[in-house]
C-alpha cells in the first residue's frame, strides 16, 4: 500500500526544503525523492556512481564523468540541494555558482587555464588538438582582458557569464 | 548492479542494431540554435546546455521509465472499502489461489503424462509425434493462462503455418509467449533462463522447436542467426515467434527492435499486445523478481486482462534497409497497443552506451568552435 511518498513526513520535506533554499516546491520534493528511490537500486541511502552511470542518456553527456565525482554518494538531502541550481527559481548566480564548481575541480575557490582546458578537453573530445585548444582559450581570454596566468574566481564568472544570463533550467515532472 | 565484466561494451556489433539515437533525444535541449558570430570567453565558458542535459537526464530519463514497474493502486483508504479489500485479499489468498495451484497441478499432470509417452514412443512417426506434442503445449498453455484467469481477447486471423513467415511481438513479460502459445503452437526464440524454467525450455519447448541463446554471447548471435535461417526454410515448422526487444518493457514503450527479425526476406506478421493494468501489473521486472514471484502474483490477483492483435503481415518494401523496416513494423504495433516509442537499445540494462554518440556532441562542439574562431 505504502508507495515510496509516504515515507516523507511533512518534518521531512520542509527540512529537505530548507536545505534547498525553497527552490523547489513540496511536491517536487516528493517527486525528486521518488526518483531517487528509483535510482538507489538497493536502498542504501544514496546513488552510487554505477548507478548514475545506468542511465543511458547520462552517460552520453561529455562531461558526465566530472559531474559524476560532485554528485557521487550524495544523500538525498544534497542530491536535492545539487539539484536546485537547476530550478526554475533559482537565481542567475546559482547558476554561474554551480558551473563554476564544475570548473573548479580541486575546490581552491579559482579556475587556472588548466582547468578550463580540461573542460574544454571533455567537451570536445578527440575534435580538437591540445594545441587548437590552448590556442583557443588563450585568443578569447586576451579578448576579454585575461592573461593566460591569472586565475578567474567567481567573480570573474558571474561578470563574464552575467551579462547574457544562463539558461540552466530543468523541470521536475510533476505527475 | 551487473558485473564490469558484462559492462565492456559489445558495442561494435550492436551499433549495426540501432539506428541514430541523436534523431530521437528529446529536442529542446539537445538541438541548440546554431550559435553565430564571434567566439568570447563567455560562449567557451558557458556549459549550461550540457549542464542541463545531465541534470535532466538525473532528474528523469525516458530509458528508466520503460522498465518502470506500476505499484498496485491501492483501494483500501477509508472505513467501507477496507472491509471489502480484506474480503477480497481472502478470497484472493484463500479460495481463488489454491483453486488456482489445483488447476495447473492437474494441468501438469495430464500434460506429462501424455508428453512423455508420446515422445518415447512415438520414435518412428515424426509426423504424428510433432502435431500431437504441439496440440500438448497448447493445452497446457491454456492451464497457465487459465491458472490466472487471463482474459484474453484476441483480434485478428490467426496465424497459420506457412514457411518464410516470422511473427514479431511486443515484449510485457515471459506470459506474452504464453498467451500466444496457447493459440498456436510457436517456436520462439529466448534468452536461456536459469532454474525450472530453464529445464522447461531444455526439454518440453525444445519439441516446438524454441531456439535459445545467451544474452551476452556474442557467438550465440551466429549461431541463432543460421538456427533461424534454416527453420524459416521448412514448411511443417511451427511459426516462429521474435521479441524483438530482446527484454521485458513495461508495456507503456517499445524499445528499438533488434533487426535480426527482419533480415531473413520472410513475411513479418507484428503481434500487439496490450495488458489492462486494471487487476495486476503484468510488466516482468526481471531484476526485482523471479519469474516464479512474477507467477504467484498473477495468481493472486483477480484476473489478467489483455488484447492481442494480430496484425496485418508486413513486407521489406524496395530499396528499405531492415533497420527501417524494424522501425516501420514498431511503429505498427505501437500504434496499434498506444505504446510510446523510445530510441533505447533494450541491451543498455546489460551494458553501457559506445562512446560514439558522446563522440558526436563533442564533434558538434569542436566544429562550432573552431568555425566561430574563423569568423571575426
Amino acid at each position: 500500500m505504502g508507495s515510496a511518498s509516504s515515507m516523507l513526513t511533512q518534518y521531512d520535506i520542509e527540512e529537505v526544503q530548507e536545505h534547498c533554499n525553497h527552490l523547489f516546491s513540496q511536491q517536487e520534493i516528493v517527486c525528486l525523492y521518488e526518483r531517487f528511490c528509483q535510482l538507489d537500486r538497493n536502498a542504501k541511502g544514496f546513488i552510487s556512481s554505477d548507478e548514475f552511470l545506468s542511465i543511458p542518456e547520462f552517460v552520453m553527456n561529455p562531461i558526465s564523468q566530472r559531474l559524476l565525482k560532485m554528485v557521487d554518494g550524495l544523500n538525498f538531502k544534497d542530491f536535492v540541494a545539487f539539484l536546485s541550481a537547476f530550478s526554475t527559481k533559482a537565481s542567475a548566480h546559482q547558476k554561474i555558482e554551480l558551473i563554476f564548481r564544475v570548473y573548479d575541480s580541486d575546490h581552491n575557490g579559482k579556475v587556472s587555464f588548466k582547468d578550463i582546458l580540461e573542460v574544454l578537453k571533455d567537451l570536445s573530445g578527440s575534435f580538437m588538438s591540445d594545441e587548437q585548444r590552448e590556442e583557443v582559450l588563450s585568443q578569447v581570454l586576451k579578448e576579454a582582458g585575461y592573461s593566460k596566468d591569472c586565475y578567474l574566481t567567481l567573480d570573474d564568472f558571474i561578470k563574464v557569464l552575467g551579462q547574457s544570463g544562463v539558461k540552466m533550467d530543468v523541470e521536475v515532472p510533476v505527475d | 548492479m551487473n558485473s564490469k565484466g558484462t559492462l565492456k561494451s559489445s558495442s561494435s556489433e550492436l551499433d549495426f542494431d540501432r539506428p541514430n539515437i541523436e534523431d530521437y533525444l528529446p529536442s529542446g535541449v539537445a538541438i541548440q540554435q546554431e550559435p553565430r558570430g564571434k567566439l568570447r570567453l563567455h560562449d567557451l565558458l558557458d556549459i549550461s546546455p550540457t549542464l542541463s542535459e545531465a541534470a535532466g537526464a538525473i532528474v528523469d530519463d525516458s530509458f528508466t521509465r520503460c522498465f518502470k514497474s506500476n505499484p498496485p493502486e491501492p483501494w483500501n483508504w477509508n472505513i467501507y472499502l477496507f472491509p471489502l479489500w480484506c474480503f477480497g485479499v481472502f478470497i484472493r489468498y484463500l479460495i481463488i489461489f489454491p483453486t488456482r495451484v489445483l488447476v495447473l497441478t492437474i494441468g501438469w499432470i495430464i500434460f506429462l503424462s501424455s508428453f512423455i509417452p508420446v515422445h518415447l514412443l512415438l520414435k518412428g512417426h515424426d509426423k504424428l509425434r510433432r502435431s500431437i506434442e504441439r496440440s500438448l503445449v497448447e493445452m497446457m498453455c491454456s492451464f497457465f493462462v487459465a491458472s490466472w484467469t487471463g482474459v484474453v481477447k484476441y483480434h485478428g486471423p490467426r496465424p497459420s503455418r506457412r514457411p518464410k513467415q516470422v511473427f514479431v511481438a511486443n515484449h510485457t513479460s515471459m506470459i506474452d509467449f504464453i498467451i500466444l502459445e496457447q493459440m498456436t503452437a510457436f517456436a520462439v526464440i529466448m534468452q536461456k533462463h536459469p532454474g525450472w524454467v530453464g529445464l522447461l525450455q531444455s526439454t518440453i519447448l525444445e519439441s516446438v522447436g524454441c531456439i535459445w541463446f545467451n544474452r551476452s554471447e556474442a557467438k550465440d548471435r551466429e549461431i541463432v542467426a543460421r538456427k533461424l535461417r534454416e527453420h524459416v526454410q521448412g514448411a511443417d515448422n511451427n511459426p516462429l515467434l521474435i521479441f524483438p526487444e530482446g527484454t521485458c518493457v513495461n508495456n507503456h514503450y517499445t524499445v528499438m527492435f533488434k533487426k535480426g527479425a527482419f533480415e531473413l526476406g520472410c513475411t513479418v506478421c507484428p503481434v500487439a499486445i496490450k495488458y489492462n493494468k486494471i487487476f495486476v501489473d503484468a510488466f516482468w521486472n526481471s531484476r526485482k523478481q523471479s519469474f516464479t514471484t512474477h507467477l504467484l502474483q498473477l495468481m493472486t490477483s483477480w484476473a489478467v486482462v489483455c488484447d492481442v492483435w494480430y496484425l496485418e503481415p508486413q513486407n521489406l518494401k524496395p530499396g528499405e534497409t531492415a533497420i527501417e523496416f524494424a522501425e516501420r513494423v514498431r511503429d505498427i504495433i505501437s500504434h496499434r497497443a498506444g505504446l510510446k516509442k523510445v530510441p533505447w537499445d533494450g541491451y543498455l540494462k546489460y551494458s553501457r552506451p559506445s562512446p560514439k554518440h558522446r563522440e558526436r556532441k563533442q564533434q558538434n562542439f569542436a566544429e562550432s568552435v573552431l568555425r566561430r574562431l574563423e569568423e571575426k
